[in-house]
Formats: structure tokens, sequence, C-alpha cells
């Protein structure tokens, strides 16, 4: 399977994408700012800085057919060392507390480990987006979960269910049982098991036009399933909404459930989980340096508004403190139900 | 001009509004399926499995929309919830069959 970046598909384009998620006329669905309006919540305004996300690039060795970032091992943008230089120096001059690395499989990037030990020398605490299956891939990544204990990584990677159908539908045939594999590789070294301090967290999110069920419910079922079935543990479970972007903005598209699945979110709008969204207190950094709310703006270009410097180069910490948010259609995907981040529920 | 049919799946999104003409028993109705639902001696996961084989006892299309979809949600498979259709089909079939006892006592009640 391919990208769509590599197919020359017409929503590889963040533009094109855009039009479809902001379509005007008869019977349109409402504007997300206008539901932010309507509680009193616009423009959205930015918290602080807590967290600094930093996708090290779309390289990845799977290619799932939900990934916002069009991920893929076809996809050569990758963060260089320069920029994560600036980044280190920007981290120097800051007290933001947690980076949170992503991709594709950051992994991938050649100055991951050099990047990992720079951030750990500075105190901060670090987050691995791991998408489990790069430990096994090659022999070059068989050491990750030593490499991650070694810096109190927390670790945090996707298994979209339990059962290897479901998993292998979403990200690709054989890649549930490489996941078991990697996760038991993970629990040997103590990720995931009581009283050792190094956090192993599940992502879920749903496989298909739906949204995630209780994510309390849910993470029990997956505690009791994979203890029972394969002796696996792990720290908590991060139910997460699919946002209509890229690969599952297609798939919506494709399989006939855009309007209804839209339809889905906009009703479940929850002004409770407005208020929590990720985007306030996150700061996320794409893999050429630019500044962006969050990880799904960054993949529809929406760059920090331009009040703001949008690059790393020029950060202005007071400055993007206070910024207003930028907004669009696909939010819905963070405030319906209980609310969607990268750490899960909100609400 | 619409075509006119007797169910309408955007009907489902207006249940809700069976409050409009009675109120008082709507919100009961409403309170009342809500705590049935909810996590209690049986899961809400388990409820969700119930109400898809009920939906298909009582054949109520919008009743299968719902549960099917909130039971895949709730991380049923497909091999399981058709299960639980034989399930519905098998008491619904059982329940035809089970009174052939009662023709057969009848034709020996009458025959020579």
């Amino acid at each position: 399977m391919k990208s769509l970046n590599a197919l020359g598909h017409h929503l590889s384009y963040s533009e094109r994408q855009i039009d479809i998620l902001e379509k005007e006329g008869e019977n349109q669905q409402p504007f997300f700012r206008e539901k932010l309006e309507a509680i009193g919540l616009s423009p959205l305004k930015a918290t602080g800085i807590e967290i600094m996300q930093v996708n090290m690039g779309k390289m990845c060795n799977q290619v799932c057919k939900h990934c916002h970032v069009d991920a893929g091992p076809d996809r050569k943008e990758i963060m260089t060392q320069e920029t994560m230089q600036s980044i280190l120096d920007t981290l120097k001059s800051t007290d933001i507390a947690t980076v949170d690395l992503t991709g594709g499989a950051p992994e991938m990037n050649p100055h991951f480990r050099w990047f990992v030990e720079e951030i750990s020398k500075l105190g901060r605490h670090i987050i691995v987006r791991c998408n489990l299956t790069i430990i096994l891939v090659n022999p070059k990544y068989h050491d990750l979960p030593h490499f991650f204990k070694k810096h109190k990584i927390e670790v945090a990677s996707s298994l979209p269910f339990y059962t290897s159908s479901r998993t292998d539908r979403q990200r690709g045939d054989g890649v549930f049982n490489k996941s078991i594999e990697a996760l038991k590789l993970l629990n040997e070294v103590g990720y995931g098991k009581a009283g050792s301090g190094l956090i192993l967290n599940l992502v879920y999110n749903p496989a298909g036009a739906f949204l995630p069920p209780s994510q309390d419910a849910l993470e029990k079922e997956f505690k009791t399933a994979l203890k029972k079935d394969f002796d696996i543990e792990f720290n908590s479970l991060y139910a997460i909404t699919n946002l209509p972007i890229s690969r599952f903005l297609d798939y919506l598209i494709n399989s006939g459930n855009y309007e209804s699945y839209m339809q889905e979110l906009i009703d479940a709008f929850n002004p409770a989980a407005v208020v929590s969204v990720m985007c306030r207190n996150t700061l996320s950094i794409g893999w050429n340096g630019y500044l962006y709310d969050c990880d799904f703006n960054q993949m529809l270009d929406l760059k920090v508004s331009e009040s703001n410097a949008q690059h790393i180069s020029e950060f202005d910490l007071a400055a993007l403190n206070n910024r207003e948010i930028i907004v669009g259609r696909h939010c819905f995907g963070c405030t319906a139900g209980s609310g969607s981040s990268c750490g899960g529920s909100v609400a | 001009m619409s075509e006119k049919h007797y169910y309408n799946a955007n009907d489902l999104n207006k249940f809700g509004n069976i409050s409009d003409f009675q109120q008082k028993m709507g919100d009961k109705f409403f309170d009342w399926y809500g705590e049935v639902f909810a996590e209690g001696e049986l899961s809400a996961r388990e409820k969700s499995l119930i109400a898809l084989a009920v939906a298909h006892a009582v054949q109520c299309p919008y009743c299968i929309d719902a549960y099917s979809s909130d039971a895949y949600k709730k991380g049923y498979s497909e091999g399981q919830m058709m299960e639980a259709v034989h399930v519905a089909a098998a008491i619904r079939g059982g329940a035809s069959l089970v009174h052939g006892v009662q023709m057969m006592n009848k034709v020996k009640e009458i025959g020579m």
C-alpha cells in the first residue's frame, strides 16, 4: 500500500482537504467557530505551553488505513538535526515540561537517539509514540525497549484492538502479532509493570466510521483480554477519535460515511471537552520546523495564527502562550462525546 | 416529491421527539431507558449485545441500526454479533416449534 502522496491523490493536498471540510452551501453542517461562539469560547485561546509535540517526520514502516499523517515507507520528509538543535535551544529557554515525539515512526529518524539524549539532559519528560512493530522490523531497533528504559521515556503505542482481525484491518496484515511480541519485550524490561516507574500506555482508535466507546470500560476490557490471552500488562488506555483528515478522510468518502460521520461528531459536540482540548496547552512542531496548534492542523498545513512567528527559529513564548488557535470543522473530532486528545478522553 | 415509505433511517435521530406529544411519559421513558443501559450488574457492553438480539427478535430496523453500531463500537466481532442474531432466531423458531406439542396434543385428543 502506498501513501496518498506517492499516488498523487488529490487528498494528499491540504487545500483540497480543507475545501471538503469547510464546504459551504445548502444543508451545510455548522462551522466549528459557530459552535464555539454559541458557548462563548470563540476565539479559542491557548492557556500556555506544557507539551511540545515534535513530529520527527512522515517516514514510517507501516501504512495504516486511518493515518492522518499519510505516513509510510515512501515518505522521505524527516526532521534535520539542525531543526532538532533549534528545538533544544528553545527548550533551554523555557520550562516546557514535556516533549512528545511522534511521526511517522520517530525512531526511524537517524538523529532520534541523539535528540532523546539531549532532551533527557535537559531533564524534560519525554513521550515517544512508538508503533511497536518498529522494534522488530530491523535488528538495529531491537534494543529500543532498553533505550527507552535508560531515559525513562513514557511509551504510548497504538493498538486499535485486543484481537488481530480489527487491528490488522486498520494497520496491516500481521501487525497485531508483531505488536504483541513488541509489548512482551517492553514488559520484559519493566514497562507497564506495577512499581517499575516505566509507563506504557496504549492508544485505541476506532477501526471504522464510529466514535470510541467509554475509555474506562474499554481499558478494563483491554487489560483483561491482554492479560488472559498474552500475559501483557500496561498502564492506561487512551481512546482517541479519528479525525477526518488525509487517509481517514479518504476512507470516509470512499465508504460513503463522510456526511454521517461528520454529523455524528457535530451531534456529539461537548462544550465540557472544548475547555480541555490539547491544542490549548500543546504546541506542535512539524518535521520542517514550522509551528502548529496540533498535529492535525499540521497535516492540514494550518500554521499557528499569522500574528505569531511561525517557525521554531523565531520562537516567541510570550506570544504563543496566549495565541488564538486556528480551528475548522475537523476540530469536531476533538470535542465529540468525552473529547479526544493525544492523551485520550478529556471530559 | 419524496417517495412515501413507512421507515426512514433519519427518523431514528428524531426518537427524542416522541416527548413532544406527551412530555411527562416521554421524559420518564428516556430516564428509564438511560438507566437500563447504564453500567450495572450487567455491563453496558453486555446489555448492548442483548439489545442487538432483541432488536432482531422484534424486527425493529431502527433498533438494529442503533445496536449494530453500538455493539460493534463496544468491541463485539462480526461472528459474535451474528451468533447473537442466531440466538434471537433460535428462540423465535423454537417458540413456534414448541407449539407443535400443543398441535400434537390436540390431534391426539380428537383423533381415533
